[in-house]
């Protein structure tokens, strides 16, 4: 069984699901017949019924000097997923496609050995006999015993689904690249390390063969060496020679480009920045000054217990020993951040490719209501994730580079104690080391801004020139260049549905796995930026001040080669250029801003997609931007670019917040205490964990929600207090039931503001006014005790500003409610099972209201006068029709319409870094007791 | 205790608990108040609420601060940190004088001896003074003679800059509980018991100098001067701790009307027994007075009284307006009134006009009877006692705000801003009225837009 290429609101839960929720299978009348063919446990909509595995996993392998390709390990770490599938022979497999541009050991020419920064290669390659398609990345690692002093290694994603690697290239690659380089920087730690104990050991060893010379010299008074002084001299001239190559080497390793890094998306630390100060300081003897270096020493602790060995002339070399283990060439450290990013990975890819372009889609839509977003969805796992997924597509990476600076500063203080402190002096020297790097040695990584920059203008020039070349040493064996000339006809005729390059190219290559060998190439790295480039053009303004911003906070500032003046001309060259690729790309799924440009060839498309592509209306674009401008912070972006990058920013430490939030257990949430715990917000990988609790609170919730409305007959009047506004109180003795409740109706409470949602979920003490203004959504304990009266007594005190669902006698006093809207929302006849597809019913239908809100809050002449004499009365008038007739609402509903749009004024009235002070609306309204 | 959860209203219980109480269901169509802020600050309980123009005021109380509010917005604009104790009297001293540039000025006295006056558009102090024997327990602003007055132990009298322009001599140890300007550069100061008007005279040495004589002793109240207000040119009214009410000649003090005791319960046999017994000083003690020019409104014990100038007579009671005592009543421009209560809640009456039954002169037992829905019919049996045909008036509660944890000491009213209340839970809250507050958002929304250039791309 292949992954969950399936039907998706069925199958893809089914894997996902906690045992805790997991429902009871599909009743017999309504499940899919099992694919007649396939054996036990086989998923009948794989469309490779051949492949032997189950679901999407993550190879890692090595071409090993001494057994050849060998897989290391696989993630998810159970023999299970891959099943009977080989992983040996596809191991060999993808290792025998690596194409990058390294060249191990000497270049002609070059006295010393010369240490290649070898780009990482992404390949996409199919095995039709295996029915696996992979993803391949191949890095290079470095350790001093083996040959050439690299390891060759790749990680490779497979699936069945080939469709799926294709469509979701851009998104492998940025997210592979990221554990690429987290396993590069500790390795190159560690290699470093390696190399300072091997200089202490020939330092060692030549102190003690210049001493036994020496004494052979005085000892020897004949006047003529002996065979052994002479073996003596010349094991001593190795030495020397072999401890400058070393030297060589550690300047190199040291040298390493690592400003690139800074600006591209992942350093967790740079303990060069160190290494270099020494080698520049004290260059005549590494050894010694990296004793002498503060800055050193607690890098570096283990390493003045170091005690030099002897090393024999002829050290032994292959095959007698055993080589390093992955773990042992990073950093221990670095090798699990790299495992955690690769579980993320494969976390976040699996599943249906169409769940995942939906949900890039939705999220790439949902982006660009800036207006109404924060109502509903939670804005803070909106932000952090598309900014990945816009990465890829087009630029986004300062928010990578946030992100991580953010998993940065998690890190420093584990590894880094004092770094900020050399921090500055440390500056200006890698960035000189780099360019001549640069120059010299291998070009640029592909995540660093620099060079992106410099891709982008190379085949921008390509564009322009109307062909296409890669500018990379990277052979580029599948790709097609019908990526940006598709001919519509040709995209339907494939693969109707989803018209995107990608996809063309898997067409393309697809074709070639049948036709040809069992393995073949369908795609090569450089052939990605063909995409990418089109929509960086379109945004030049992402691509020139991101670099800055993010520079301001890394603490490097230097971009030798971005020359903004140039860049801006070529930028815009480029925009022209772009929207025509663009259109002709179509590319669905990740790129938001590209859903403004209704494309022409896709309004022949009868595809759903179709209908997404068109839902923001022509006019909607300036309206966007408009509205946009209510955040003046993001008024230093132009173009059409979103403004999530420096909302981010901020968003990152709310981030938290949600999260606690979103913990049903969190009595702890407060806007207050939760946004002063921002500043603590220090989890390795935060965006992982909010994502995951935000998908498993959404299926909870979802789940509770049902449950909640099948039991409640008075479900309806309950929803609609918490969408009007109104505070509900869930009172109970017992805590995990009112917490059950609670986190169940939470779903339907709007928010405030971009912070938590206002949810409360167990309260001890009596309310008071001050938090209904705060909580719309509050479980309350009832208890027995003299406290408990008083409890209640706020309780009645208050009744006017509460709805309260008692649960221990399963009543509820709330207003009446007439309208349909909740109908709609809730109702207890759905045939809806899951939490999660309720929980998207629920988005959905909210969506509508808030679109409606939208467009009353918008409305200029339902608030104010159209003409100077108009009576207040046709205003109000004129706004009552409208919610009546235009937006066809009734009775109650107008209130709930009504109170979204207060907060929508709200929202966009408030000044940003003032708080405002939260006000509460009520009405005066009777309430009604209902009872089951 | 949960009787209502089940019931499903709060009436029931009420009734059970409180007869007297009069209550509104939650339906309150009159209401305005919809939208609410809090205003947080105070550490201590809120005393005292002040007006500085039309969208400032200013806030003080027990913990000693003052803070100066936007009453639109809700926004904190100034602390003021001087005063080491608690606040006792606080007067707003504008100046629109024609010499100086306007200014608005706040003159806070503290239980510290100290008076500082502040300067309401810079937040900073101005100037203090700390030479006062006793603390100061109420300030006057006499706007006409540019001086304010000082009442603790003595009568100080003050010009703008503070300078000391006379005093008058000691005069009890309890001092000055209240002060009132009557015409004739004369004020009118309560001292315990007795009520003594106090002349001020321009000195004839001096270019600025004033002296201070004392004209009259009027011992007409049988306890404590609890209120003191001035109804117009000719008229001010006193009340006392045992609920007397003085109407006084402004110009000759003499005596003009009194109510004494018309709001005892005892006198009237009808009256419920459980009532008496809960009557205590308190219950009858004359808190707040307010007046219009026609009537003057009183907050007695629990209740509250109108008692029209004309007639000489209470047209009007609500005996118990409130669970416990009104700390503060104001009259609206629109026959409104509000009232605040120890309970911790405001209701808003109405003063109507009920001229289907004819209504006899004031038979204050009755009226504590008076009002509508449950007691109409009781209502009905007085009215068959009732033999002049004069209108007769009722007031109708129209709505209550709750939201005060603990007693309302104060409110203001800010007309179409809303109403600020202050309270002993450290709260100021601003009432407002939502359909307003919303469509003034909306406003701001499009003038936003407008600045950002967006609206003409999409209308």
């Amino acid at each position: 069984m292949i992954s969950a290429p399936d039907v998706v609101a069925f199958t893809r839960e089914e894997e996902l699901e906690d045992d805790l929720y997991r429902e009871p299978p599909l009743p017999e009348e309504y499940s899919v017949p099992l694919f007649p063919f396939a054996g036990h446990g086989a998923n009948p909509w794989a469309k490779v019924a051949g492949s032997k595995f189950t679901r999407d996993f993550i190879l890692i392998s090595e071409f090993s000097e001494q057994v050849g390709p060998q897989p290391l390990l696989t993630i998810p770490d159970d023999a299970k997923v891959s099943g009977t599938f080989d992983l040996n022979y596809f191991s060999l497999r993808i290792m025998s496609v690596d194409y990058q541009a390294s060249f191990v050991g000497h270049p002609p020419g070059s006295a010393y050995p010369k240490l290649n920064f070898v780009e990482d290669s992404k390949v996409v390659l199919g095995d039709s006999k295996e029915g696996a398609f992979a993803y391949v990345h191949h890095l290079t690692l470095y350790d001093l015993e083996a040959r050439g002093f690299v390891r060759p290694f790749c990680m490779a994603y497979i699936s069945a689904d080939e469709h799926k690697i294709m469509q979701q290239f851009q998104e492998l690659s940025a997210e592979f690249s990221k554990a690429s380089e987290c396993l590069k920087t500790g390795n190159r730690k560690a290699f470093a390390n390696e190399l300072e104990k091997k200089l202490k050991d020939l330092d060692y060893t030549r102190t003690v063969l210049h001493q036994e010379t020496e004494q052979q010299k005085k000892a020897n008074d004949k006047g003529y060496y002996t065979t052994q002084a002479i073996e003596k001299a010349n094991e001593l001239a190795s030495v020397e020679k072999s401890i400058i190559e070393h030297q060589d080497l550690l300047r190199q390793i040291r040298s390493y480009p690592y400003r690139k890094l800074k600006e591209s998306e992942f350093h967790p630390y740079e303990p060069e920045c160190a290494l270099d100060r020494a080698d520049v300081s004290g260059d005549q003897d590494p050894t010694a000054s990296d004793f002498t270096e503060p800055g050193e020493t607690h890098l570096y602790t283990h390493v003045p217990s170091y005690t030099p060995k002897l090393i024999k002339a002829k050290s032994a070399k292959c095959f007698d020993k055993k080589l390093k283990t992955l773990e042992e060439l990073c950093d221990v450290y670095f090798f699990t951040q790299t495992l955690d990013q690769l579980h993320h990975i494969e976390r976040t890819f699996r599943g249906d490719v169409c769940y995942l372009l939906t949900e890039q889609i939705s999220r790439a839509l949902l982006k660009q209501q800036s207006v109404t977003n924060f109502l509903f969805e939670d804005v803070s796992f909106l932000d952090e994730k598309p900014p990945e997924k816009q990465y890829r597509g087009c630029q986004g990476l300062g928010q990578d580079a946030i992100d991580e600076k953010c998993s940065e500063e998690s890190m420093a203080p584990k590894v880094v104690i004092s770094l900020g402190s050399y921090k500055s002096s440390v500056e200006c020297v890698p960035i000189k080391m780099e360019q001549e790097v640069e120059d010299s040695e291998e070009p640029k990584m592909s995540e660093s801004v620099m060079s992106e920059h410099q891709e982008n203008l190379d085949y921008l020039d390509a564009d322009i020139k109307g062909s296409i070349s890669s500018g990379e040493s990277i052979e580029v064996l599948g790709t097609e260049k019908s990526g940006t000339g598709l001919t519509k006809s040709e995209s339907q005729a494939s693969l109707p549905v989803i018209p995107s390059p990608q996809v063309g190219r898997s067409k393309v290559g697809s074709r070639r796995t049948v036709s040809e060998d069992s393995i073949e190439v369908l795609s090569t790295c450089p052939s990605e930026s063909l995409i990418p480039e089109d929509f960086k053009a379109s945004y030049p303004s992402a691509i020139n001040e991101e670099p800055y911003v993010d520079d301001d906070e890394g603490g490097l500032r230097f971009t030798p080669r971005l020359n903004p003046g140039i860049d801006d001309g070529q930028d815009d060259i480029s925009k022209q250029e772009s929207l025509v690729q663009v259109d002709a790309a179509c590319c669905i799924g990740k790129e938001s801003p590209n859903f403004l440009e209704p494309v022409p060839e896709l309004g022949q498309k009868p595809c759903e997609e179709d209908g997404v592509v068109r839902i923001p209306p022509q006019p909607y674009r300036p309206a966007e931007q408009g509205l946009r401008g209510g955040f003046p912070s993001h008024d230093g972006l132009s173009g059409g670019l979103l403004p999530y990058e420096l909302d981010s920013r901020y968003l990152t430490g709310s981030r938290e917040v949600s999260k606690s939030s979103l913990d049903e257990c969190s009595d702890s949430t407060s806007y207050i205490s939760s946004t002063a715990s921002t500043c603590s917000d220090r989890t390795p990988s935060p965006a992982h964990l909010a994502c995951l609790a935000g998908e498993k609170h959404r299926k909870r919730a979802g789940q509770n929600a049902l449950r909640f409305i099948r039991q409640y007959p008075f479900a309806h009047p309950a929803i609609y207090s918490l969408l009007s506004g109104r505070t509900l109180v869930v009172l109970g003795e017992d805590e995990a039931m009112v917490k059950k409740l609670v986190t169940a109706l939470s779903i339907f409470v709007p928010n405030c503001g971009v912070y938590a949602k206002p949810v409360k979920h167990w309260v001890t003490s009596p309310l008071h006014l001050v938090d209904f203004q705060k909580w719309k959504l509050i479980g309350l304990q009832r208890t027995v005790s003299p406290a408990g009266v008083n409890v209640l007594h706020a309780l009645s005190r208050y009744s006017r500003y509460l709805s309260i669902l008692d649960a221990d006698s399963k009543t509820l006093r709330c207003p009446l409610y007439k309208g349909t809207v909740v109908a709609r929302l809730a109702d207890h006849r759905t045939q809806i099972k899951r939490g999660s597809t309720y929980y998207m019913h629920v988005q959905s239908i909210l969506t509508q209201l808030c679109s409606k809100a939208f467009l009353f809050t918008f409305c200029h002449h339902l608030h104010l006068p159209i003409s100077e004499r108009e009576p207040e009365e046709s205003v109000v008038n004129r706004r009552m029709n409208f919610l009546k007739l235009q937006l066809g609402l009734a009775n109650e509903d107008i209130k709930i319409v009504q109170y979204l749009a207060e907060l929508l004024k709200l929202h966009y009235i408030q000044e940003p870094g003032q708080g405002g002070n939260p006000l509460l609306r009520f009405d005066y309204v009777p309430s009604f007791l209902y009872k089951i | 205790m949960l009787r209502w959860l089940i019931g499903g209203g709060r009436e029931p219980q009420g009734l059970a608990e409180k007869s007297s109480v009069q209550t509104i269901g939650e339906e309150q169509i009159q209401n305005p108040y919809t939208e609410l802020l809090v205003l947080k600050g105070h550490q201590d309980i809120v005393r005292f609420l002040v007006q500085i123009d039309d969208y400032r005021f200013a806030s003080a109380g027990d913990d000693g601060i003052i803070f100066l509010w936007n009453a639109q917005t809700g926004e904190k604009l100034f602390e003021l940190h001087g005063h080491t104790h608690k606040i006792t009297a606080i007067a707003p001293f504008s100046s629109s004088d024609v010499t100086e540039e306007e200014m608005d000025l706040i003159i806070t006295a503290s239980a510290d001896r100290t008076v500082i006056v502040w300067d309401c558009s810079s937040g900073r102090q101005v100037q203090k003074v700390s030479c006062f024997h006793s603390t100061v327990k109420c300030l006057t602003v006499l706007q006409r003679l540019n001086v304010w007055l000082s009442g603790g132990s003595d009568l100080c009298v003050w010009n703008r800059k503070l300078d000391l322009l006379c005093k008058t001599s000691h005069l009890t140890d309890a001092g000055i509980s209240a002060l009132v300007e009557l015409p004739k550069n004369c004020v009118a100061a309560a001292v315990g018991k007795e009520l003594i008007i106090f002349r001020l005279s321009a000195s004839n040495n001096g270019s600025e100098g004033w002296n201070v004589l004392e004209a009259k002793r009027l011992v007409d109240h049988q306890d404590n001067i609890s209120s003191l207000v001035s109804v117009n040119d000719f008229t001010f009214v006193t009340g006392s701790h045992v609920g007397e009410l003085i109407v006084w000649d402004a110009l000759d003090w003499t005596k003009q009307a009194s109510e004494c005791n018309f709001w005892d319960s005892s006198v009237h046999p009808d009256v419920q027994p459980e009532i008496k017994l809960s009557q205590s000083p308190n219950e009858t003690s004359v808190q707040h007075l307010t007046s219009d020019e026609e009537c003057v409104f009183a907050a007695v014990g629990k209740g509250i009284y109108v008692y029209n100038l004309q007639m000489k007579r209470v047209i009007a009671s609500q005996r118990t307006a409130h669970d416990s005592s009104v700390l503060h009543i104001e009259k609206l421009p629109n026959r409104q009134l509000i009232s605040c209560s120890e309970d911790g809640s405001v209701r808003i009456w109405e003063l109507r006009e009920k001229q289907q039954l004819p209504a006899e002169p004031v038979p204050t037992g009755f009226f504590n009877m008076w009002g509508f829905g449950r007691t109409n019919k009781q209502a009905n049996q007085a009215a068959k006692k009732m033999q002049e045909n004069t209108p007769t008036y009722f007031l109708e509660l129209v709505g209550d705000l709750i939201g005060h944890s603990s007693a309302v000491q104060m409110f203001l009213y800010f007309g179409e801003l809303g109403l600020a209340t202050c309270s002993a839970d450290h709260l100021i809250i601003l009432w407002k009225d939502g359909e307003r507050e919303s469509s003034l958002r909306s406003l701001t929304l499009f003038k936003k837009l407008a600045q950002n250039g967006d609206l003409q791309l999409k209308l």
